[in-house]
């Protein structure tokens, strides 16, 4: 137990101290789960994964909730989502640098609800950002804004 | 057996709402409204005051209506409380030309941040460096790193730690109060910490 949270703790360190010396470029991933509520599990390459908090979300990554479930996801450039329940969200394309705020954000929300507070890259960007359900596509001016899908 | 759910909860929910796509804009916290543009095959619409919306039929007719606070708090409610913590920065100034000497005010915002790092889920710690427009390009790109690399360096040493922390230089990209080119100020050299 003890050994176990020390080589936690060690690997914690050895993270932090390599974090400087990483360019923006070894961030492979989309954002961080922050907050999960029932049951969430994310598509990445064909397998299914249960999620936690403080888990990396992966361009590319489909993320799905279950009934009374939500999950919230804070991407590299600041964007905040949310998903509700029985929803499937994708995110389809995610690059941002972090020097120059240039980057692209392309997301879907297949089915359910998803709520949206917009990160640096709209800031900056916005025509490189979009939302997208199988109908309708959005273009984001600097806001925050919720899509139901109706199903 | 979802679906036959749905579709017997279906006359239950609002006049209109059933199988149909909507979008709402909420209002930033301090007030500000943004903008969406919405686009379908059929036509697209503009939406810029809060707690407006469009309702989107199946064949992409978007029709605009209004919501409201109330409302989207009611039927949204566990969406929005989904939401992650909004990031919080702290600013940290710098001496002249020096990537490490922070002002002395600066050191009281450590006990602020390992506040607020105890109160979030994964906290993440990203510092960013910004310079003033003295000097090129380059130069302040490597500075800005260089002060972002010395904050989070401090912030370890005060026992500071995170699920992730980066360090990032800005240059003099995004400067505080708005100069000429080759103008020293010390209100742009300064190291941004964001908590999100």
């Amino acid at each position: 137990m003890r050994t176990t949270s020390l080589l936690g703790a060690c690997a914690l360190l050895a993270g932090i101290a390599l974090a400087p010396l990483n360019t923006y470029a070894a961030s492979p991933d989309a954002g961080m789960v922050k907050t999960v509520k029932g049951q969430v599990d994310i598509v990445r390459a064909g397998q299914t994964l249960p999620v936690q908090i403080g888990d990396l979300v992966m361009e590319g990554d489909q993320v799905n909730t279950g009934s009374d479930s939500s999950v919230g996801i804070t991407l590299r450039d600041d964007t905040l989502l949310s998903a509700g329940a029985r929803s499937t969200l994708v995110i389809n394309r995610f690059d941002f640098n972090p020097t120059t705020h240039a980057g692209h954000l392309n997301s879907s929300i297949k089915r359910g609800t998803l709520a949206v507070i917009d990160g640096k890259i709209a800031k900056s960007h916005p025509e490189d950002v979009q939302f997208s359900t199988d109908t309708i596509t959005l273009g984001v001016r600097g806001t925050e804004f919720i899509i139901d899908t109706g199903k | 057996m979802a679906m036959r759910r749905a579709l017997l909860l279906c006359p239950l929910l609002l006049l209109g709402a059933c199988a149909q796509q909507r979008v709402i804009l909420l209002p930033e916290p301090d007030g500000t409204v943004g903008a969406v543009e919405i686009r379908s095959a059929s036509g697209h619409q503009r939406i810029d005051t809060a707690y407006g919306g469009v309702d989107v039929s199946k064949g992409g007719s978007l029709d605009p209506f209004k919501s409201s606070q109330n409302s989207v708090d009611r039927e949204y409610k566990p969406l929005l409380a989904a939401r992650p913590p909004r990031p919080v920065v702290f600013v940290v100034h710098f001496e002249f030309g020096s990537p490490t000497h922070v002002t002395p005010d600066s050191k009281a915002i450590v006990q602020k941040i390992l506040e607020v790092l105890s109160q979030r889920p994964a906290p993440e710690l990203i510092v960013i460096g910004h310079t003033d427009t003295l000097g090129s390009d380059a130069y302040n790109d490597r500075l800005s790193l260089e002060r972002a690399r010395g904050v989070v360096a401090f912030l370890r040493r005060h026992g500071v730690t995170a699920k992730r922390v980066e360090a990032i230089g800005r240059g003099k990209r995004d400067q505080a109060v708005k100069t000429r080119n080759s103008v020293a100020n010390q209100a742009n050299r300064r190291v941004e910490i964001t908590i999100r």
